[in-house]
């Protein structure tokens, strides 16, 4: 049978603040048990809650960022209403949230799947506090548990998408684009290991045009890899439950990841009557336009307008020209940088734009090596080469292997010839592991010089080292000569060999042709 | 004695501020019998005092009229030094790391706490009865209720046990039981007196107020607990908010009136519905004779209408409860209060938690304010609530077109005994209904002891002023005072 799989994805978005969403308790992740926890937090009687302004214009932010930097879906009164159940991690009783009326309403996130794009719809984003966590680790010889609430009352963004997705992958490009978002506007600092950014999948299941079949949404996703698999497994599930004869319940289920399976937590007949009401302690939140205006004149570039430049061709810019392009001082390109096109490939751009201080990097070097026609080059380095470095060594861009004007450099050496792709991947390693050059910014040139790592590009020279092989490798010659094309890549490598692997090798090609065709 | 008598009294050093903390303590032993004091602390006290009359010497008294003057907290404000119980079992033994914005304010003009005063359960009643630490007593007949919920700070008062007190009303929990002691009280605009510290029944009504002999006591006391305060979101910091409630008293009491024409140019509106069946014939004897002492004196009377008076209070008794549902969910037995002794698991514990510190009036609030929210009754009870508290704020406006200031009775009738209607809440609740329109609609409301029925029992006449206009309704008690000695009776129990 044709099953079709419907997905949507509610993300809770940990904004970062520097204090908490309704008390000035700091919200630092990591800090022992109950220490960030202020009067406010531990719902102490007579406390009130106090909006923090901070999170509120991360959540305009947000508003802007999904909807091409319009604010027609930031409403400009929004409620907070109070979720009233009883956990130990809930001090008040109560979730201070928005229900019937969010803060953002509305807006998109395009994603690319296959090489096709497709642009995933949301619902809402609403802003809401955080739950504290109960602690179990430990504790079980005394027969206790502890209640830590240094988390509660940090401010949430909790954004939800329409059902708009159809396969896994989509789904955890939606997910991975909107992280991308998040933290390339600076609102999340995007950590999932810490819970900065949790997501829960709601799946169904129906044949294609079919009305839309019974949901359960998935919790605990931690990770990309995870949603992935625990999608995959609950269509798996529902598929052959329906094919079977039975029925999707609609329930919440839990991923675990050491089984792969999802296992039923709760199921509708068991949901909670939260008795939402308008908290009588906070006024509606209204927005102006001066809040607004404040927003976005703190916005980046947004990461798909970024991906539309990158995939742009570049213009063309000769060397001396650089200079004056660096300064800003020609009228056609006074703009800066940021308007730099580089004509790259769909898959490098996207990759870029995922990551904002990855992309920083890229920028940043691009600029030291003050000519935008590194860009192709100088992407396939950091997506390549720089990120898996970063990713084996389990560091960030934030502190990257090359400094951007050692890498522009390597990259300017390439270009002109100076060293072969090899020795740069050398040369990388070397500075990247390194004590011995530092930080200098033409580290690149020093090692080149001591290490004589230049590529050999005299054709006299090479010639002289061609003759010799040739003279020493009777055999390949003939077999050359006889037809076998393979012959030659033997003679390059022993070229190659006997210049030490500096000569280059595009040239040794033209010379070795030349010569066996004499 | 006056407030500002006391203050030239401690400013001539004719006594100090440790003396008059003395004298509280001792009338607090002599009349614990009226149970109006849940914690006293003689030591901290006279701390206290001590550092009054040193601020004095060190040339702080300058513009501080209550500097070293006595006061009394209602126990619904925290208080860091004294125990907060809110009248409950619920927070029997409960401390605060913090002080309430209005105990912190009235600290700093100097006041001199002398203790912490009974209650209602969280503020619950209209009686004192459901305080978790036995009733209060009115000190004007022993066997009769003080009125509630802040029948601890009216009693202090009326007993002469301190100048001051302070008091929450939700639905009319200050106006209600100073009626009952005879003494004067202000229930100011929503949002005028912060409730950070307040420990909350209902959000949205809660408002804190001052206690005192007169009216004008109540301008001095009200002029040092009002102001915004940055801890609550719903604290007034508007124009009309900045005014200051002594000065713009001391304005209008000082404005020149005609011989014998007191209220010269006031129209005082008189609400048809406050004199329906129901009110005690004493009462409105009463009540009528205070109106006529306006008028006499140049008040302009005007039939007015408050057509939704009867609703305020199936109104009020959803909205109060549905808010105290899940203000009280705070109080599960977890991070602080009353915990059970045995308990199976974690859902047990709340539960049974929250079954041992609660007493049965704040149970029954919890459960009805929990039924109002929950689905499928939510658009029939509480939205439909909250559309006729919009109308009920709209018939004052227009009410307000017509007078400057409404005047009726606080309450259908004088104290009554204890136990005599504790076993009906329903009774209990057709009390409140001359105060809650003015708490559902927010408004400023006070009450003046106006005389007295034919048991000797005070009787109350309600003032309501529109937004803002303590200060012109102050100075109307005043005026009032100054041609009545009503506020100036004491009761037996007090000599």
């Amino acid at each position: 049978m044709n099953w079709e799989i419907v997905i949507g994805i509610e993300t809770h978005v940990q904004l970062a603040t520097n204090s908490k969403i309704f008390s000035n308790a700091p919200t630092a992740f990591g800090a022992p048990p109950n220490t960030q926890a202020s009067v406010v937090d531990l719902a102490l009687p007579g406390t009130l809650p106090v909006l923090n302004g901070q999170a509120v214009q991360y959540a305009i932010k947000f508003g802007l960022a999904v909807n091409d930097g319009r604010s027609d879906n930031i409403a400009r009164r929004s409620v907070f209403a109070r979720k009233n159940y009883f956990y130990p991690d809930l001090p008040k009783g109560y979730q201070i949230s928005q229900f019937e009326s969010p803060v953002v309403t509305g807006g998109s996130v395009t994603i690319y799947v296959d090489g096709m794009e497709k642009v995933v719809t949301l619902t809402r984003a609403h802003l809401e506090e955080d739950a504290g966590k109960s602690l179990h680790e430990g504790l079980e010889t005394a027969g206790v548990s502890g209640i830590d609430l240094n988390r509660a009352g940090t401010p949430l963004l909790e954004v939800v998408s329409e059902p708009d997705m159809r396969s896994a992958a989509e789904a955890v490009a939606y997910a991975k684009a909107l992280h991308g978002i998040v933290t390339w506007i600076g609102i999340c600092d995007g950590n999932m290991q810490e819970g900065s950014f949790r997501c829960d999948a709601n799946v169904s299941v129906r044949l294609v045009g079919a009305p839309l079949g019974t949901r359960c949404e998935i919790k605990n996703l931690n990770s990309f890899r995870f949603m992935e698999k625990a999608i995959n497994y609950e269509t798996r599930r529902q598929i052959e439950l329906i094919e079977d004869g039975g029925k999707v319940i609609q329930q919440t289920r839990l991923y675990d990841a050491d089984r792969d399976e999802t296992r039923a937590m709760r199921s509708k007949e068991d949901a909670m009557d939260y008795r939402y009401f308008p908290d009588p302690d906070l006024l509606p939140l209204a927005i102006s336009d001066s809040d607004i205006a404040k927003a976005q004149a703190g916005m980046p570039e947004l990461p798909g307008t970024a991906l539309l430049r990158y995939l742009a061709e570049p213009l063309q810019i000769r060397e001396d020209q650089a200079i004056e392009y660096r300064k800003g001082r020609r009228r056609d390109i006074d703009a800066g940088w940021s308007q730099v096109q580089y004509g790259l490939p769909r898959a490098v751009a996207t990759q870029l734009v995922s990551d904002k201080k990855r992309n920083d990097y890229f920028e940043a070097t691009i600029q030291a090596a003050e000519n935008p026609k590194y860009g192709l080059l100088v992407a396939n380095w950091v997506v390549g080469e720089v990120t898996a470095y970063v990713n084996d060594a389990g560091g960030t861009f934030g502190n990257p292997p090359l400094t951007p004007a050692q890498l522009a450099l390597l990259a300017r050496r390439i270009d002109d010839g100076t060293i072969s792709g090899k020795t740069a991947k050398e040369i990388f390693h070397f500075i990247a592991r390194g004590d011995l050059v530092g930080s200098a910014d033409d580290a690149v040139d020093q090692l080149i010089a001591e290490r004589g790592l230049r590529q050999v590009s005299d054709t006299g020279a090479i010639e002289k080292i061609v003759d010799e092989v040739l003279a020493k490798n009777e055999k390949s010659v003939a077999e050359f000569k006889s037809g076998k094309e393979k012959a030659l890549q033997a003679l390059v490598g022993q070229v190659m060999k006997a210049s030490a692997g500096k000569a280059n090798p595009g040239q040794v090609n033209d010379v070795l042709r030349k010569k066996l065709a004499d | 004695m006056a407030i500002l008598d006391i203050a030239k009294r401690l400013a001539g050093r004719e006594v100090s501020a440790v003396e008059l903390a003395q004298d509280s303590l001792g009338k607090i032993n002599a009349l614990r019998d009226l149970n109006a004091f849940l914690h006293v602390d003689p030591d901290l006290t006279l701390a206290e005092a001590r550092r009054a009359d040193a601020r004095r010497e060190a040339g702080g008294g300058e513009g501080k009229p209550l500097l070293g003057v006595p006061i009394a907290h209602k126990d619904i404000f925290v208080t860091r030094d004294w125990r907060s119980t809110a009248g409950s079992k619920m927070l029997a033994n409960y401390v605060s790391p913090f002080d309430a914005t209005v105990v912190t304010r009235l600290s700093e003009a100097g006041m001199v706490c002398v203790g912490k005063l009974n209650c209602d359960e969280f503020a619950m009643g209209s009686s004192n009865e459901n305080s978790a630490f036995g009733p209060v007593k009115n000190p004007w007949d022993t066997s009769c209720i003080p009125g509630g919920s802040s029948g601890g700070s009216a009693a202090a008062i009326a007993a002469g046990i301190v100048p001051a007190t302070t008091g929450t009303d939700t639905g009319g929990s200050l106006r209600q039981p100073a009626a009952m002691c005879g003494i004067t009280a202000i229930k100011p605009t929503y949002g005028r007196v912060s409730r950070y510290g307040m420990i909350a029944f209902a959000s949205s009504l809660d408002q804190g107020g001052p206690m005192a002999r007169s009216a004008e006591d109540c301008a001095l006391l009200l002029d040092a607990m009002v102001g915004f305060d940055p801890l609550d979101s719903t604290s007034l910091d508007t124009q009309e908010a900045k005014v200051p409630v002594w000065r713009a008293f001391s304005d209008q009491i000082a404005s020149k009136r005609p011989p014998d024409k007191d209220f010269d140019g006031l129209r005082v509106g008189v609400p048809k519905e406050f004199f329906a069946a129901g009110l005690a014939p004493d009462v409105a004897a009463r009540v009528h004779e205070a109106i006529a002492t306006f008028e006499k004196h140049g008040a302009t009377i005007v039939a007015i209408s408050l057509p939704r008076t009867a609703l305020s209070i199936p109104t009020y008794y959803v909205i109060a409860p549905a808010e105290a549902s899940s203000n009280l969910s705070r109080f599960d037995g977890m991070r602080f209060g009353h915990r059970a002794a045995d308990y199976k698991d974690l859902g047990d514990m709340i539960a049974k938690s929250r079954a041992e510190g609660f007493g049965r009036e704040v149970q029954r609030r919890i459960l009805t304010g929990a039924y109002v929210l929950s689905h499928g009754y939510y658009d029939a009870y509480y939205l439909q609530a909250q559309r006729v508290r919009r109308l009920i704020a709209d018939d004052f406006q227009d009410a307000f077109k017509s007078c400057d200031l409404i005047m009726g009775p606080v309450a259908p009738t004088t104290a009554w005994k204890i136990g005599e209607k504790s076993s009906d809440p329903v009774a209990m609740y057709l009390e409140d209904i001359f105060t809650l329109g003015v708490s559902l609609a927010g408004l400023p409301g006070m009450s003046v002891p106006c005389g007295f029925d034919a048991s000797n029992l005070p009787v109350g006449l309600q003032i309501i002023g529109n937004y803002f206009q303590e200060p012109a309704m102050l100075a109307a008690a005043h005026r009032y005072q100054q041609l009545t000695d009503w506020h100036l009776r004491i009761p037996g129990a007090a000599t």
